[in-house]
């Protein structure tokens, strides 16, 4: 069945699905795994760095991206439709500078995204982008935010989220580990992201990416150091939880 | 487009219709485009406006009168914003009109005020008008009055040397507190405390500086937008009618009061001899 309506993105098939589209979300599930946490004055973004080859220059791949002095997004999926999607929005959130004289709203920014990627679904000649976004910022209230936009062009607003590989895992997580204590200063909400990415990525702090965006400061990328010894933090603290439940069991 | 290539249909009409210079709808930047290069209000292709006006312009030949003919005035001051106009429409020396309304209410927190030609700006600020809702549509919230100006003059830009003639005053109140901008045909956008558009703006810069002060209470800043436009139409001819005027505050904005401008001149000189 679905051999016939696949091949043209603007065919819907008997069932109501548009395959390109769905085919496009196959690929960002085949990205390497993002997280965002939206704290009570930060905002997080985590990545599985992707192991690179011996001759490959580390800092070339960047997976976070500012896209204004207080929105950046991470995605999952093809790098270079993300790469266009990502001028785009940073164009736009200029011209709004220009015309509007404010900045913009993480949740404008993200219709934006949004509305350019329903676009490519709905004509012809071109097929969908095959990237899922996590947009996250402050509005100019101080209020922090956390979007997520898929192939589709759809969009929501989330507390926590993971998208890519094995990002039901990494939900399934969020939703057991994100509490209002998880997430009362910064650095536990900094924490967690790194906790929900350690869940599944391979060899521990040294494939992890973080930035951070705290209230009325740009965006922040942390160093691989800085995550090395959250990541120490966070064994020592498994450790002693380890400890305690032995102590209760024995006693 | 696919349907062209398949039906093999003949290249040069389709350059035709779908000019180059046109931007797909699929990769428009945003909202925001205003312009003849955008199908706002396409020109059709071969006028050129500005020459056109020129020759209208020529001594001896058909004079189109294109002066800003009327007075408006808007001053901020401590509770507000006043903004008082008259209400006089003319085509050259004839009076089409004494009681037209040269104040668009685009939204209860934003005013907007006409000088020029009448055409252009009635359109043009409808057409604000209506970006001003879709923004607030859109996005959840009212426009600013830095903004709303900036649609204006972008409107303006896009068909500057066509010939509009437009000097209008967007007044607000938004989170920034209280706003005045002048726009006017050349896309000239600024913001300021006291601005008066119009012919007869000479005569009204000089009773509102010479009785402006930052703290007038109400009633006096009322007297002032009323004296400022009547005497502006006292010496200039394209310049009567009432004084329509209007107080913008912190929640919105107020009418307050449609005066008949005979009247107001009759009670300033009675208060002359009696004092």
């Amino acid at each position: 069945m679905a051999a016939r309506y696949d091949r043209a993105i603007t065919v819907f098939s008997p069932d109501g699905h548009l395959f390109q589209v769905e085919y496009a979300q196959e690929a960002v599930k085949k990205g390497s795994t993002a997280v965002g946490i939206r704290g009570k004055d930060i905002v997080v973004l985590g990545v599985e760095k992707k192991s690179v080859a011996k001759l490959q220059e580390e800092r070339t791949v960047r997976k976070i991206c500012a896209l204004d002095e207080h929105v950046c997004m991470a995605f999952a999926g093809l790098t270079a439709d993300a790469r266009i999607v990502i001028n785009r929005a940073r164009v736009e959130c200029q011209s709004h500078r220009l015309t509007v004289e404010d900045p913009v709203t993480v949740e404008y920014i993200t219709r934006y995204i949004a509305t350019l990627k329903q676009r490519y679904t709905q004509s012809n000649g071109r097929r969908p982008f095959g990237i899922s976004a996590l947009i996250v910022g402050f509005d100019y209230d101080g209020t922090p935010r956390l979007y997520q936009t898929d192939p589709s062009g759809t969009y929501h607003a989330w507390k926590a989220n993971a998208i890519g590989r094995s990002a039901k895992t990494v939900r399934e997580f969020l939703e057991k580990n994100y509490t209002e204590d998880a997430i009362a200063g910064d650095n536990d909400a900094i924490k967690l992201a790194i906790k929900a990415l350690l869940e599944v990525v391979q060899s521990g702090g040294k494939n992890i990416e973080l930035a951070v965006i705290r209230r009325n400061q740009p965006l922040k990328i942390l160093e691989s150091k800085e995550i090395e010894t959250l990541v120490a933090e966070i064994e020592k603290e498994k450790e002693e939880e380890a400890e305690k439940k032995k102590q209760k069991k024995s006693t | 487009m696919a349907l062209f290539d398949v039906s093999g249909f003949n290249s040069d009409l389709r350059a035709r219709i779908l000019p180059s210079t046109q931007v797909p709808v699929l990769d428009r930047a945003n909202n925001y485009n205003f312009g003849s290069k955008f199908q706002e209000f396409a020109v059709p292709p071969g006028v050129d406006p500005s020459g056109f006006l020129e020759s209208c312009s020529s001594d001896g030949g058909v004079r189109i009168e294109m002066d800003h003919g009327t007075t408006t005035l808007a001053f901020k001051f401590r509770h507000g914003v006043i903004v008082a106009v008259d209400s006089r429409a003319s085509s050259g020396r004839y009076i089409s009109s004494t009681y037209y309304d040269k104040v668009i209410e685009i939204n209860p927190y934003l005013l907007g005020t006409m000088s020029g030609s009448a055409a252009d700006c009635m359109y043009w600020e409808r057409l604000l008008a209506k970006e001003c809702r879709l923004y607030r549509l859109r996005n959840n919230q009212r426009i600013s009055v830095a903004a709303a100006s900036k649609l204006l003059c972008n409107m303006m830009l896009g068909y500057r040397g066509m010939g509009l003639s437009v000097g209008s005053m967007i007044c607000g109140w938004d989170k920034e507190g209280p706003g005045l901008y002048y726009v006017d045909e050349n896309g000239t956008r600024l913001s300021g405390r006291m601005f008066s558009t119009g012919s007869g703006n000479s005569y009204a810069y000089g009773v509102m500086d010479s009785g402006y002060r930052e703290d007038l209470t109400v009633e006096e800043a009322y007297d002032l937008g009323c004296r400022a436009i009547a005497h502006a139409t006292h010496r200039d001819a394209y310049s009567g009618g009432v004084v329509n005027m209007y107080h913008m505050q912190k929640d919105g904005w107020i009418k307050v009061c449609k005066q008949d401008v005979s009247e107001l001149l009759h009670r300033y000189r009675k208060e002359k001899l009696r004092v």
